[in-house]
């Protein structure tokens, strides 16, 4: 891992033990993301996306349940690097919530009902930093945290419920809990899918503003285009939980090559379209595959448009880099980028 | 809050009056109703039966009547004992403690063993400690209370003398660790079923919890496991347990009764029985109402404490 | 899909056991376990009397005490020489009788009330529901005793007593449950198409509520069971000669020392039947709420 690298992640393998064997989830995932770099992963439901990020974490279920092979290289305090893969219970609790922070789709389920918002953000500081619960410390920074948030009124708030919060300002709690004990990555899994679109918004801004200060990397997990546009740098596309395309977002949102991509951002709803003759909705027809029996060959050829028998579903296509910084996985891809130049 | 106690209390009355008239209703039932310790007298001549009945205000309406007793009942009249003349109130005063006792340390050890059990059976779901308390518990459940009271006495008592076969201390010898002896046994035998309850409905709840997004976050903050188990899964798993620890008062009361008869512990539920036998009805009814009030409070003070305990409830 | 129509039977008489509740009820072991036991405990009560070489009546006083597997008493003699396990099995129909009976009673009671509690709502049904609140803050124990003191105690009688007690758990449930059906779309049309409230009450909403209601009935039987043989035990039950479960204890309590076999014997056949009971019970309720498939 480089010096300006937050997180590294070679080749992680997810897999579910279902019955006697182990069904694979999450195939042979890498990336990395640099300090202030936030890079996007999308996919459709059950693409493997929330797996991904959970393993990492290590919060899935406990092995034997769960098997993950790999590597996710983060840095320590000292700057040291840890494997996340390869580390205990024990030790991956000094890392959550203070090297790796992570913020979720709901934020009513996802704050204990029963406990104020201030206590709840103090907790995170407390137990990385072995405060006793009457140390004033904890609060003073709860209290700084809510104000870097942008809450109104953060001594009240203080000693608010989550219940006498809005969703928006829930999820700014959230933010505040994750970045409490300043990290260097944060995962947000779809943080503003239940929100509504002027509270997002607001919660992307403050996410980029915070991201400009204290240069954290970003690992952004989201199924809509327009918030990739809106924050990301670079974008990881997967489907069936492999990567499919991946490369910086002016690549893969101006001249996506890989047919899904295609298919995604076809089925993105766009003003131009309104009112006009051809202004139908792209969509991918058929379902995301079952992990336990996936088809032969690429994994999307099922549904793809343009996938030819004898090919597509015979050879498992692999992570070509086809210019600089862009990768994708389909065997096709050169014809079907002629046959775009030439439609052209 | 306000809002909130304002309404239970108000149901609570409710049902308090409907408590009572049931209770009214039982009274009359009895063979002779409230003339009984003297219909049943077969030297009274049915004349003199008529004057007493007169006098004791039996002719009127029987909602005259039952004004008459519930006004009775509210300011702490609740007749007398057949037997030795004594107010009811006093003679079942005199047995309650013991029966609290009971009660009180069983319902304990119960709560602390039963959440102890249900939450590691939740924790480690499907496991073998987890199958065979879940099985343990339906047999539990399924024991008469005061069947397995005589085993124990038979086991414990007749056969390896360790404990006493009943009484709540020995005559002359009345020190602390004599009171102790005595209620091992039947604090055990009346904890057996309430363990049992208490620990599959804790299972329950726990696993309601530890599925819950909260509980993720709480890891995802890098919260000690421990901490996270206490703090967010036990502490809100308990919540709807307050409302059972009410509800559950009935059976415990219940279970407090078979258990003092067996083991001829003297409180109220043996006071009950020999009432029974000497057909003592002032004294029947009384704890028949005693208990059914002390219900109505235990529930009471249950939905109160959820109201402290459970933010959503108060600022609702 | 495909498993499914590969354990269907060509007849369609047998079509039956390929209905996914039962399929789901078989997977669970315990409550299987309990439809064997309290099959084979039903077989014993009502065929072995006639099977056992003595009959519960026959006082043979020279032989009391007997401890089980003395000659051809298999469970051995009571204080006035009778039979154990005859006595035992007798008294076993009497006990499974009225617990089964009040179960029914109570099961009828207790659905009437809660589906026009459930299905008026308003005044009605709040002031029902009061009701069965007020009725529930008694120990159902000390109401038991009370009713059964103040009658002639025989076992018509005891199991209407049984039955007066134990409706109110199940008018609760199928309150509850009628109240969320209401709601549903069904009601919404039947009334459109001028059904009366009578029909929609019990043509409509009474058979969803079926499966709640089957689940309540097992454990009241157990819950009935335990009853009976409480009050029998005390001696306001089922009265000597006459034998149950319970009183056969209390003829047993005096003679714990002596002749332990006696007080044993009775509750572990106690315990057997309200343990089949409670795992059915525990089976049928995972078996008819088909979410629980996800385990």
């Amino acid at each position: 891992m480089n010096a300006d690298e937050k997180i590294a992640v070679a080749h992680l393998n997810v897999a579910f033990r279902k019955g006697a064997d182990y069904v694979p989830v999450v195939h042979d995932i890498t990336f990395t993301i640099g300090a202030g770099e936030t890079l996007a992963l999308v996919g459709e439901s059950g693409s493997g996306k929330s797996v991904t990020s959970l393993a990492i974490m290590k919060l899935l279920a406990e092995a034997p349940k769960t098997r993950i092979d790999g590597s996710a290289i983060v840095a320590d305090r000292h700057g040291a690097p840890i494997d996340l893969v390869a580390m205990g219970e024990q030790q991956m609790r000094h890392v959550r919530g203070n090297r790796v922070a992570m913020i979720f789709q709901e934020p009513l389920t996802s704050l204990n009902p029963v406990h104020r918002v201030g206590d709840q953000i103090a907790e995170a500081i407390r137990f990385h930093q072995s405060l006793s619960k009457a140390d004033a410390r904890a609060r003073a920074r709860a209290l700084a945290l809510l104000e870097q948030v942008g809450i109104p009124e953060p001594v009240k708030r203080l000693d608010c419920y989550p219940h006498e919060l809005s969703g928006g300002m829930r999820q700014r709690v959230m933010i505040a809990i994750a970045l409490a004990m300043e990290p260097d990555v944060l995962i947000a899994d779809e943080p503003t899918t239940a929100l509504d679109v002027t509270v997002q918004a607001q919660i992307l801004d403050l996410l980029r503003n915070l991201q400009k200060k204290n240069g954290m990397a970003i690992l952004f997990i989201t199924h809509n285009f327009g918030v990739v546009a809106e924050i990301a740098d670079r974008v990881m596309v997967m489907y069936a939980g492999r990567i499919v395309e991946q490369g910086s977002v002016s690549q893969v949102l101006s001249s996506p090559r890989m047919p899904y991509t295609r298919g995604l951002l076809a089925a993105v709803p766009r003003f131009e379209h309104a009112g006009l003759a051809q202004g139908e909705l792209g969509t991918i027809a058929g379902f995301v595959p079952d992990p336990s029996t996936p088809p032969s060959g690429c994994a999307f050829h099922p549904r793809c448009g343009y996938s030819i028998a004898g090919r597509c579903d015979q050879q498992a296509p692999v992570l070509e880099e086809i210019e600089m910084g862009h990768q994708l996985r389909c065997v096709r891809w050169r014809e079907l980028a002629t046959e775009q130049e030439g439609a052209r | 809050m306000p809002n909130y106690i304002l309404n239970r209390l108000g149901q609570s009355a409710v049902v308090l009056v409907l408590v009572s008239l049931i209770g009214f209703m039982v009274l009359n039932l009895a063979p002779g109703g409230p003339m009984s310790q003297f219909a049943l007298n077969p030297g009274m001549s049915q004349a003199e039966l008529d004057r007493i009945a007169e006098q004791l205000g039996l002719k009127r309406p029987l909602l005259v009547q039952y004004i008459d007793w519930f006004s009775h009942l509210f300011v702490g009249d609740w007749g007398h004992s057949f037997r030795d003349g004594r107010p009811v109130l006093s003679v079942i005063a005199g047995h309650l403690p013991a029966t609290l006792l009971l009660m009180g340390t069983s319902t304990l050890l119960s709560i602390v063993i039963g959440t102890w059990v249900g939450v590691l059976g939740a924790v480690r779901r499907y496991s073998v400690f987890d199958t065979l308390a879940t099985v343990g518990a339906m047999v539990a459940l399924s024991i008469p209370t005061f069947w397995f009271g005589l085993v124990a006495i038979f086991f414990f008592s007749l056969h390896l003398g360790w404990l006493p076969a009943g009484n709540m201390y020995t005559i002359g010898d009345q020190s602390l660790g004599d009171y102790a002896i005595h209620l091992v046994l039947p604090v055990l035998v009346l904890a057996l079923v309430n363990v049992a309850i208490w620990s599959r409905y804790m299972r329950s709840a726990t696993l309601d919890v530890i599925d819950q997004d909260f509980v993720r976050t709480a890891r995802a903050k890098g919260v000690p496991y421990r901490r996270v188990l206490t703090h967010h899964v036990i502490r809100n798993a308990l919540l709807p347990m307050i409302t059972l620890a009410g509800l559950q008062i009935p059976t415990i009361l219940g279970g407090a009764l078979v258990t003092e008869t067996v083991f001829t512990w003297p409180g109220m539920g043996r006071l009950f029985l020999d009432s029974l036998g000497y057909s003592d009805y002032p004294v029947i009814m009384g704890i028949l109402m005693f208990s059914a009030v002390l219900v109505l409070l235990g529930n009471l003070l249950a939905d109160l404490l959820i109201g402290v305990a459970d933010p959503r409830v108060r600022l609702a | 899909m495909t498993t499914a129509t590969h354990y269907l039977p060509a007849s369609r008489r047998w079509a039956w056991l390929a209905n996914p509740t039962l399929r789901r009820f078989m997977r669970h072991k315990l409550a299987v376990l309990g439809v064997v036991m309290i099959t084979v405990l039903i077989l014993a009560c009502v065929f072995g009397p006639y099977l056992l070489h003595y009959n519960d009546l026959s006082i043979d006083i020279r032989n009391r005490f007997a401890p089980p597997f003395t000659g051809n008493h298999y469970l051995g003699t009571d204080a006035l020489g009778r039979d154990t396990a005859a006595r035992l099995l007798n008294a076993g129909r009497i006990s499974l009788m009225v617990g089964f009976c009040a179960m029914l009673i109570s099961i009828v009671i207790g659905t009437l009330i809660g589906v026009i509690a459930g299905y008026y709502r308003g005044w009605i049904g709040a002031g029902l529901m009061r009701f069965v609140d007020a009725f529930l803050s008694f120990p159902s124990v000390f109401l038991v005793l009370v009713l059964a003191a103040f009658t002639k105690p025989s076992p018509m009688v005891i199991t209407l007593i049984i039955a007066v007690t134990s409706w109110m758990e199940i008018s609760r449930i199928v309150e509850a449950e009628i109240r969320s059906l209401r709601e549903r779309d069904f009601t919404l049309a039947a009334r459109m198409i001028g059904a009366s409230s009578r029909w929609i009450m019990f043509r409509e909403l009474m058979p969803n509520a079926i499966g709640p209601i089957i689940v309540a009935a097992t454990l009241t039987i157990a819950n009935a069971i335990l009853l009976e043989a409480y009050i029998s035990f005390l001696g306001y039950g089922i009265q000597p000669p006459l034998p149950s479960w319970g009183n056969m204890l209390n003829a047993a309590q005096q003679y714990l020392g002596k002749a332990p076999w006696l007080a044993i014997i009775p509750g572990l056949a106690i315990t057997l039947a309200v343990t089949s009971f409670n795992f059915i019970g525990d089976g049928l309720r995972d078996a008819l709420d088909g979410r629980s498939d996800l385990k």
